[in-house]
């Protein structure tokens, strides 16, 4: 029972992750149908802000983390500006294509301009591990789930009360509508871009200071993952992409829990195939039909 | 203007003829004549990792042989015959990528003429450049190539032209299993192994071959994953004497950081991809406890061995940070060709193998080497042990 606990608690803080980056995910292919694949390298240069700013500027933890969510999301804009863009009207494979390449661009430029070697992320946090009931709990972890769900919650308000998220939701139903209306879509695309590459940026800096080992190929894996959450939990849905994000997290732990380490990754990809033969939208998608 | 316009389009053909015959351009056989020969400088290249998933290692590999060239250059050269000659390094980066590598094999052997190649780093890339390698007869020496059937071919005779510098994975799995066994006193271990490279699961099978003991739990990891603490909770509740882990730095200073947070005490044992001051500073300094692992180069052996000493400083000055040992090995690659060519008095590649393959105690940084019949160096090996993060012990294994 106690390991049980214990696989749960380490599930629930890998999930966390993999949540905050599908956000990223989510929102942007909601908005212009787009699945980012630099978002995980966004997630990487985010954990590598954090690594500069708490070495060079002595940051503290708080102060370097909002720094990186600031960093990351003019990132997100820049990127969107000059490689999407200019793409908004091409076919979607296009714009599919043109991020695996910017993704490419950012893994390879890092490498290239700060070599891949693995480095170890400054502890600015001492790791103090409770035990409660016999789980162990460190403060890194709850550190974690409280940013993770803070972030969340605050997304949920951003984009249910804010006049920027009600332009979001306009332009996720009908772009042209939403024109119609008064609606700037590229200030829209561009807040959108910045609000999920904020996500990712916090992300980076958790998982630098959790795991202690950040490089620059380190947004592949988690990248995909994420994408993963994404589809599992309904692309397109904010929920769903929280609530997938802890799925894949709990799945993977539990799959290695019962000895089948080697297969952590097949048991991810295989949930997601039968998620797509059954619920083709995601667990919260909403089927539309398409009008005539 | 109709004349002008045919003429182009006959240009046209044939240079793209003339760019399609360039692009699939092998190893040329060059009949009867042997090898390469070397110019007013003696061209050795570098195949080697510099992007992709092994640049981490490719480019400590790089240093080593940086720093050894230039040192050779720095006294004069290259002693061939009566006159001296001097290095120069054609380094070009295989992407980590096999077909990428074979294709930088060819071009460096038929385009720059190199007369011996140093890398690739890993076994997959390096057994991809082996045919060109081969064609063109001109040796390579792989610093971290580790599979036993590297340097052999499929009917199990010897690579004429393949070298390497470090150990073959029998060799290492097998004296970990023995340390286990008679100075742990391990009765059960748990097996975590680097699913993702031949040296990862190489050396389990060697390992899991020699142990006398029960193997309580055996699994895998893949290279760049960060949490561990699934598998290390479950293996929490089982009874087990000692962890093997072979794999690299950048994920067992991971596992040891989780395992011991975790409340994990045993040992963990794990192979010279660990042997790297940046284990410790993963992992952290007070979790780096009770830790092993099989190497042929330690940063204690500088006061040991002379040669290692004055690398250790050399590779200190130049690059600011302590040697690691993919730097090591590469390092001693470099000099054995210089060894090779000295010995035979010819920078001919065809003389540099046959120079490198009766290799005789040769001082190299890593361990006096003497270069058996299938091309595998033959050195001792010693396992340290980590205490707060530094080396505080070393074991010799028999």
């Amino acid at each position: 029972m106690q390991t049980i606990g214990q696989q749960f608690i380490n599930g629930l803080s890998l999930g966390s992750i993999y949540a905050l980056l599908a956000l990223g995910y989510t929102m942007v292919y909601g908005i212009i149908k787009l699945i980012n694949f630099a978002h995980g390298d966004i997630y990487m240069l985010g954990a590598f802000w954090g690594y500069y700013v708490i070495n060079q500027l002595h940051f503290n933890f708080i102060l370097a983390m909002l720094s990186a969510m600031l960093f990351c999301a003019l990132v997100g804009v820049v990127i969107e500006y000059f490689a999407y863009r200019p793409l908004r009207h091409s076919p979607r494979i296009t714009a599919l294509i043109t991020a695996i390449g910017v993704s490419f661009l950012l893994e390879n430029g890092m490498s290239y301009l700060f070599t891949a070697n693995t480095r170890s992320f400054p502890q600015v946090i001492k790791t103090v591990t409770y035990h409660v009931a016999g789980l162990r709990i460190s403060n890194i972890q709850l550190l974690i789930l409280g940013s993770a769900c803070f972030l969340m919650l605050l997304l949920e308000l951003i984009i249910k009360r804010t006049k920027m998220g009600k332009a979001m939701r306009a332009v996720a139903v009908d772009p042209t509508a939403a024109q119609l209306v008064g609606i700037n879509l590229n200030h829209t695309i561009s807040f959108t871009f910045a609000l999920g590459s904020a996500m990712a940026g916090a992300a980076g800096v958790l998982i630098g200071l959790y795991y202690n080992s950040i490089d620059p190929l380190m947004g592949m894996t988690p990248g995909i993952k994420a994408f993963v959450a994404a589809v599992i939990g309904g692309i397109g849905s904010i929920p769903g992409a929280s609530l997938g994000g802890f799925i894949i997290g709990i799945l993977e732990t539990g799959v290695q829990a019962i000895g089948l380490s080697a297969y952590k990754d097949a048991v991810v990809y295989f949930v997601l195939i039968v998620i797509l033969l059954v619920m083709p939208a995601g667990i919260f998608g909403k089927h539309t039909k398409e009008k005539v | 203007m109709q004349k002008w316009e045919k003429v182009t389009m006959k240009l046209t053909a044939l240079a793209t003829i003339a760019m399609t015959l360039a692009g699939c351009s092998t190893a040329k056989s060059n009949g009867s004549s042997q090898g390469n020969n070397p110019g007013k400088t003696i061209k050795i290249g570098v195949n080697m990792e510099l992007s992709g998933s092994a640049a981490g290692y490719g480019e400590q590999e790089k240093e080593g042989i940086q720093l050894a060239v230039n040192q050779i250059n720095q006294n004069g050269g290259i002693k061939v015959g009566k006159t001296k000659k001097k290095i120069q390094l054609v380094i070009r980066d295989n992407k980590t990528s096999n077909t990428t590598a074979a294709s930088v094999a060819a071009q460096l052997v038929n385009n720059d003429k190199v007369v011996a190649v140093v890398g690739p780093a890993a076994t997959n890339a390096g057994t991809a450049s082996i045919p060109n390698m081969t064609k063109a007869k001109v040796p390579s020496v792989s610093p971290s190539a580790t599979d036993p059937d590297y340097t052999l071919q499929k009917n199990g005779s010897v690579q004429k032209y393949i070298f390497r510098a470090c150990y073959q994975n029998n060799f290492q799995g097998s004296s970990a299993a023995k340390f286990v066994t008679k100075t742990l006193k391990a009765k059960r271990v748990a097996i975590l192994t680097d699913n993702s490279s031949d040296y990862g699961t190489g050396l389990t099978k060697a390992f899991k071959k020699t142990y006398t003991g029960t193997i309580a739990s055996s699994q895998t990891f893949q290279e760049g994953d960060k949490d561990f603490n699934a598998i290390l909770t479950a293996l929490k509740h089982k009874q087990i004497d000692a962890i093997y882990a072979p794999g690299y730095y950048s994920e067992l200073g991971l596992i040891i950081k989780q395992a011991r947070q975790a409340g994990i005490k045993v040992p963990i044992v794990g192979s010279d991809g660990m042997a790297d001051a940046k284990l410790t500073k993963i992992a952290g300094k007070t979790n780096a406890n009770n830790i092993y692992y099989t190497t042929p180069f330690s940063t204690k052996s500088g006061t040991t061995n002379t040669t290692a000493a004055k690398f250790l400083r050399a590779f200190k000055a130049k690059y600011h940070t302590t040697a690691p040992t993919f730097s090591a090995l590469a390092y001693d690659s470099v000099y054995m060709i210089k060894a090779a060519i000295e010995k035979t008095g010819s920078a001919n590649s065809v003389k540099i193998a046959n120079g490198l393959a009766s290799l005789k105690n040769f001082k190299g940084v890593t361990g006096t080497i003497t270069m058996n019949k299938q091309h595998n160096p033959e050195k001792s090996i010693v396992v340290e042990k980590l205490t707060n993060g530094s080396v505080k012990k070393t074991y010799n294994v028999k």
